[in-house]
Order: C-alpha cells, then structure tokens, then sequence
C-alpha cells in the first residue's frame, strides 16, 4: 500500500457513515442471495449442480461476513447479529437478490448478472484507497471469477440448450432485467466515497457490466429486454419477499438470547 | 525484536509443519502457505500470522485453534493473526506438497498466471489425471467436495478425481 492509504482512524465522519451504509448493502445482497441459492440444496435438478451451487451460497456467505468485519471494524457492530437481529426494513439488499428462487433458470440467471456484476465492482474496488478494502477485494475478486465461469455456462446452455430452456430463461430474464439499474444505484453519501477513492463510481461499473452480459446473453440466444426509465428505488423499499426470507433465515436465532454462543 | 533465544523461531515453524490442512491431512499448514509470518514478541508472545485461502472456507477456525494449540505444545503463548494480504494463491503451495496432493489424488493446481486472466474465462487448464498421468481429462463441476477443488474425469483410466483450483 502507498502511505497515502486511508484507514478507519483517518475516515473523516461523513466517509464513515457513507462506508458503513455502502459495506451493509454489499452485504445484504450477499447474504440474502446467499439464502435464496442455499434454498436449492438437496433440490437442483442433478448433484453436481446441487454442490456447485451449495459451494456458491457459502462463498457468498463469506463474503458477506468479510463485509461485515470491515463494517464491524467503523462502528463496533458484530456480524451475527446484524445478519440475524435486523428486520427487513432495517436491511439494505436490492430487489434482484430479494425475489423467490423461482425455477432452474430463474435462479441461473439471476446469478449470472449478479456475479457479473459482483466481479466487476470488486475488480474496481481493489484499487480503493481504503486499505481494509482494497485488501479484501483483492481476495475476493479470485473466488468470484470462478462464480461467473459456472454462471456464464449455464446462460449459455439454457439459452441455446430446447426451446423450453430458452422459453424460461427468457422468462426469467424479462423479469429479472428491471431490476438490476438498483444494483448501480448509490447509498446516501456515496459521492464522498467515490471522490475519495474508497469505492469506485458505480456508473463507471455500470458501464462494464452493461455490454459484458448483454454480449454474453446474445451469444446465449436470449433477447435482452429494454432497462426501465425510471429512477431505482431506493435500497430501503424492500419487496414484499424479503420479511418471509428473514423470519425463516432467522428463525433459529431468534429463539435463543441475543449473544448466545453455540 | 531478536531476543528470542537462537533458533526459537524456527522451532515454531517445525512445529507447525505437523500442523495438519483439516480437510487434506497428507498436507500441512506450512506447505499449503498459510502460515505467512512466525515471530517473536517478547520471551514467550509468539504471533502467528495465517492467511485464509478461501475467505468463505470453514476450516479457517479449526486450522486457527490448531496452530495456537501447537504453539502452546512448545510451552509459548500464541496469538494467531489472520491477514489478508497480500491474498493467497495455489502458486504458494510448495512443490513437495504439490507432489504429495498428487499422490493424494487431488490433481495439484496449475500456476495461475495472472496476467491473461479475464472476467469471464470460460476455458479452464487442462489437470493431468492424478492416477494415470493422462492429460485426456474433462471437467465435470467447476465445484467440488470443498470451495477449493473441481471435479474431473479422465477419459483413459475412467477414473474420477479432484483437482486443486487455481487460485
């Protein structure tokens, strides 16, 4: 690292907060996501997929634990209990991640978009000024590669495998597609952040992203449908799935005290 | 700080080579490169700084309480560090492990080659099958019993075997 490095003691107030707000929403949609893959276990068509995408869920889960930590190093917080004591409303995941698994290639699909979108903004964010950051996006910016390999085949094989493969994916798709300009949407303060190199522009993101899955997805045979005009909703209007996810993802932990170790 | 007595420190280190990789025994923590530094603070204060290969891996906490219990073995008092950087990679496990993990049969990683790697790469290096030595191999899952392996097949000995991932 240079010695003009950023660290938590040297975090101006406002990059604080901003920082803390940003590394929440990269982990939420992490550990939501998470949730919605682990879903799968025991239940993908065959059992190499079930295994892939149990490994996918823990490297997510990883990493939303990683994001934490870094949270937990700003503000004191502790990881479990912001996974486990939040209600929805208090949690700061986007749309895309929120919705039901729905079927093989809903579930594929979504991944794929959010994996590209996940290795290109952690590709980005290795050259944060905040070195916390830096260094665990270095880290996982290795793991997510193998994501999006997986993610990038099955596109490709749904899109191009029967016409009922391609009818759902498609499906899936339209569905999906509205929803990602959220991902690219700032967190209050964010600006601060990026005009000090702790995190990278989130349009700049968004515009490697764009034309590396709409390339892919053409390839696949699927038809990417139009982006919405309107502005993103912000990261605290929920759907309506994301209170039923945490009451079961939830459940177990909330019967027991508040900092009771198994 | 040097006044550890002479050879302290590597004392340590031989004993964490029989520090065993939970979920590959034949290998140790010191040749897989997860021990990254060992050093004195003090008479008897020995930090250990270890590096998660996976950052999701579940094994991290076992190999953590592992290498503080061999330092304890040596009558010191240990503090376990994890740091991130710089990351780890396959291209640390040293080339006596890479044998053993092959006699394993887990086919060892291939080196990763950092500069031709993209976003999206849909074509992985080819593993030498681990039993028959024959590179006429096919992946079957880019993900395996553990975050670290894929799943392959060999097309001459119709064997089915690991290999490490190239990290």
């Amino acid at each position: 690292m240079t010695d003009t490095a950023l660290t938590s003691s040297t975090l101006d107030a406002a990059q604080r907060d901003a920082l803390i707000a940003r590394l929440t929403a990269l982990a939420d949609d992490e550990l939501i996501l998470s949730h919605r893959d682990a879903e799968w276990v025991g239940h993908a068509p065959i059992l190499e997929e079930d295994i892939a995408l149990a490994n996918i869920a823990q490297d997510e889960l990883g990493h939303a634990g990683v994001w934490l930590s870094l949270r937990g190093d700003l503000d004191g917080s502790d990881p479990d209990t912001l996974a486990f004591r939040r209600d929805a409303g208090e949690y700061r995941s986007a749309r895309l991640v929120e919705l039901p698994r729905g079927d093989w290639a809903f579930t594929l699909v979504r991944q794929f978009l959010f994996d590209a979108y996940e290795a290109v903004l952690i590709d980005e964010t290795c050259a944060s000024t905040y070195a916390p950051l830096a260094e665990a996006a270095r880290k996982i910016v290795r793991e997510e590669r193998f994501h999006l390999q997986h993610t990038a085949l099955w596109v490709e094989r749904l899109g191009l495998g029967t016409d009922e493969s391609n009818r759902r994916s498609q499906a899936a798709l339209d569905e999906l597609w509205p929803h990602t300009p959220q991902l690219f949407a700032p967190v209050p303060g964010e600006e601060s952040l990026v005009a000090a190199g702790i995190v990278p522009d989130l349009a700049g993101v968004q515009a490697r992203w764009t034309p590396l899955v709409t390339a892919h997805l053409a390839r696949s045979g699927l038809r990417v449908p139009a982006t919405p005009s309107a502005p993103p909703a912000p990261r605290t209007e929920h759907t309506e799935h994301l209170a039923e996810l945490l009451r079961e993802m939830q459940e177990v932990a909330r019967q027991e005290d508040p900092g009771t170790v198994w | 700080m040097v006044n550890a007595a002479a050879g302290a420190t590597e004392r340590v280190w031989a004993a964490l080579s029989h520090v065993a990789d939970p979920e590959i025994p034949v290998v140790n923590v010191v040749e897989m490169g997860i021990v990254r530094d060992v050093r004195f603070e003090g008479e008897d204060r020995v930090v250990v700084d270890m590096t998660p290969t996976f950052s999701a891996c579940p094994a991290l906490h076992v190999i953590r309480d592992a290498i503080a219990d061999a330092v304890r073995a040596e009558g010191l008092i240990p503090e376990v560090r994890t740091v991130m950087s710089p990351p780890w990679t396959t291209d640390w496990i040293t080339e006596e492990a890479r044998g053993k993990l092959e006699r394993y049969g887990i086919a060892p990683p291939a080196p990763t080659g950092e500069a031709g790697m993209g976003l999206i790469q849909l074509t992985a290096d080819v593993p030498r099958c681990p039993r028959c030595g024959s590179f006429d191999t096919g992946i079957r899952n880019t993900f395996g019993s553990t975050l670290c392996k894929t799943i392959h097949v060999c097309h001459a000995c119709s064997e089915p075997f690991e290999a490490f991932k190239s990290l």
